[in-house]
């Protein structure tokens, strides 16, 4: 994002998380308001990286544990004749994903309340600083008005 | 849809890809975008070779992950070496130098160098500032309210507003129609707003306007209000309070049961269907005033057929769900989800011949009925007894033109109303009498 920019910048989806990083502006005059909100906002967002990061990394890595060990167990190569790699397919892999599902299950549910708690808490930041914008151009405007 | 677009932009015949919209259906908001992106999916592949990369069935991205796994580790040693460098100050600016956003950016831009460019478009990998553009609003909230989807809800809605056994008003009908897309524009705001980190990870889903950061999340739900209250009000009192009621408890029901249960538990699987029956159902209120067994019949109908058509789409998307945690009854119990699919497309056989005893339709429905409900029974038993995805994708292609075709041939064969007032049924024979007993 270029340096004089006066906005929030997003980028392409991060290959680990999939989740889209924000750099966000901070103004010269931010409020306490103001900063509260961005730090939410910049807390949540490195939370939820540290999780999908760990958790999709978790995913491929067991899945490729879980394949080379059924292919060792069925007595195939892990790659054939053609050099391509060997798959398993998804009726094999269901197993897998049943197994995956039920290990992190409380893993999400604790993912699940913490996203929600912060969902609404920096939703509920934004309509406080938009509220407070508004009041303050409002008052703006009354003061150009009446000059 | 994304996908629409880069076929335009690559020049490919989209007659066959057009095939998409003729066979939308009325559809609860269960299914979102799924079933229409694995749709183009489908087609896609069969139209060019040469997209297919951009668009393979799901059980090919077996081969990717070790793949990614490879450029894992050439990132993670990229990111050792540039992150002393730090981008930030590069970039200059005022933001808080915190590690993880910087090995972020890091990762965000070595993967530019490292990785080759995969299915993404060039677009796709550029920082894009967050500002709202007025004139890309619309189609923002278009794809915020899944405004198709919404669509075929309201569409539901009209076969139930039509197969009630009264003069047709068109007011009635409009207002109706209006209120219960609303309605369904806000729920579908609402279910996004809550999901966006899970949008992220899921193919079909990532590129929603608040994943893709071009809408805020207060925005989102100042929309969904603004959509929500009015389409409620609307039905309320422009409509009935009957049919108010049912709006306002789908909208309870889809955002905040559906939508955190489905990452709780299977039972999702049985709400949604709930879901995808209440519309149908507030036509028929619409339309009456009162909840009749020919409303629930409707419903019912509605809610079997969820089930296949459900069951069946979820078989092929079991990677990203149990990767994005969603409890669905395809990954954790499959036995159970076939057997409900075909139990249920059974049920549309049993459901399709109480219609005339409830005096709905003439015996000719279930009669007219039975080659299509026997299809997809059929259909419904290879998935179970096969449980591969050549049978899922079948039952569910099938589920897609059952459904309209069903409710086609049930309201040709609606008892009509003169019927019922020679027999006496109707208070007030005259059109005109009724009319005036329907002025809100």
């Amino acid at each position: 994002p270029p340096a004089h920019s006066r906005s929030d910048w997003i980028g392409p989806p991060d290959r680990l998380s999939n989740l889209r990083p924000v750099v966000f502006y901070v103004p010269a005059q931010e409020s306490a308001l103001e900063r509260r909100l961005r730090e939410a906002r910049q807390e949540a967002q490195a939370s939820n990286q540290r999780f999908w990061a760990r958790h999709n990394r978790a995913f491929h890595q067991e899945k490729e544990e879980f394949i080379y060990s059924r292919l060792k167990a069925k007595g195939l190569e892990l790659r054939d004749e053609s050099g391509q790699k060997a798959t398993l397919n998804a009726e094999e892999m269901a197993d897998f994903y049943k197994d995956f599902l039920s290990k992190n299950f409380k893993k999400h549910l604790q993912y699940n309340r913490d996203w929600y708690k912060r969902n609404f808490r920096i939703t509920f930041l934004m309509g406080q600083v938009a509220l407070v914008r508004a009041l303050r151009w409002l008052r703006w405007r009354k003061k150009n008005a009446e000059q | 849809g994304l996908f629409v677009w880069r076929l335009r932009k690559t020049g490919v015949p989209q007659i066959p890809c057009q095939f998409v919209h003729l066979y939308h259906v009325p559809n609860n908001r269960l299914i979102t975008f799924q079933y229409f992106n694995f749709l183009k999916r489908m087609y896609v592949t069969q139209c060019n070779k040469d997209l297919s990369q951009q668009a393979k069935p799901k059980s090919d991205s077996i081969v990717s992950p070790f793949h990614e796994l490879q450029q894992l580790d050439q990132e993670k040693k990229v990111v050792h070496k540039i992150s002393p460098v730090s981008p930030v100050h590069q970039l200059g600016t005022k933001t808080s130098s915190r590690n993880g956003l910087r090995e972020l950016k890091s990762a965000a831009e070595t993967e530019d160098s490292v990785i080759p460019v995969g299915a993404e478009s060039k677009e796709d990998r550029q920082w894009k500032e967050m500002k709202l553009r007025l004139d890309d609003l619309p189609g923002i909230l278009a794809r915020l309210s899944k405004i198709k989807l919404t669509a075929l809800v309201v569409s539901t809605t009209s076969a139930g507003f039509a197969m009630a056994p009264v003069p047709f008003e068109l007011t009635c009908f409009l207002l109706a129609s209006l209120g219960t897309g609303l309605a369904s524009c806000a729920a579908n705001s609402i279910n996004q707003f809550f999901e966006v980190p899970f949008d992220s990870n899921m193919n079909r889903t990532k590129n929603r306007p608040l994943v893709r950061g071009q809408i805020s999340p207060l925005l989102a739900v100042c929309f969904a209000a603004a959509c929500g209250i009015p389409g409620i009000a609307l039905l309320a009192l422009g409509v009935n309070p009957l049919t108010g009621a049912l709006g306002a408890f789908n909208i309870f029901l889809y955002t905040c049961c559906y939508t955190p249960l489905k990452r709780m538990s299977i039972a999702n699987t049985w709400v949604g269907a709930v879901v995808g029956a209440i519309p149908p159902i507030m036509g028929w209120t619409a339309a009456t005033g009162s909840l009749d067994a020919g409303a629930l019949l409707l419903g019912g109908i509605l809610y079997s057929w969820q089930f296949p058509h459900f069951n069946a789409l979820s078989w092929g998307l079991r990677e990203d769900y149990s990767r994005g945690g969603y409890c669905m009854m395809s990954v954790t119990h499959p036995g159970l989800c076939r057997r409900v699919a075909l139990r249920h497309c059974l049920a549309l056989i049993g459901l399709s011949a109480v219609a005339p005893v409830l005096d709905i339709t003439t015996w000719t429905f279930p009669i007219i009925s039975l080659p299509i409900n026997l299809y997809i029974s059929y259909l419904g038993f290879r998935f179970y007894r096969d449980a591969d995805r050549s049978s899922s994708r079948k039952l569910f292609f099938c589920s897609l033109w059952h459904l309209p075709m069903l409710l086609l041939v049930m309201f040709t064969c609606k008892k009509s109303v003169l019927e019922k007032e020679d027999k006496g049924d109707l208070p007030g024979g005259s059109h005109e009498t009724a009319m005036e007993i329907r002025l809100p």
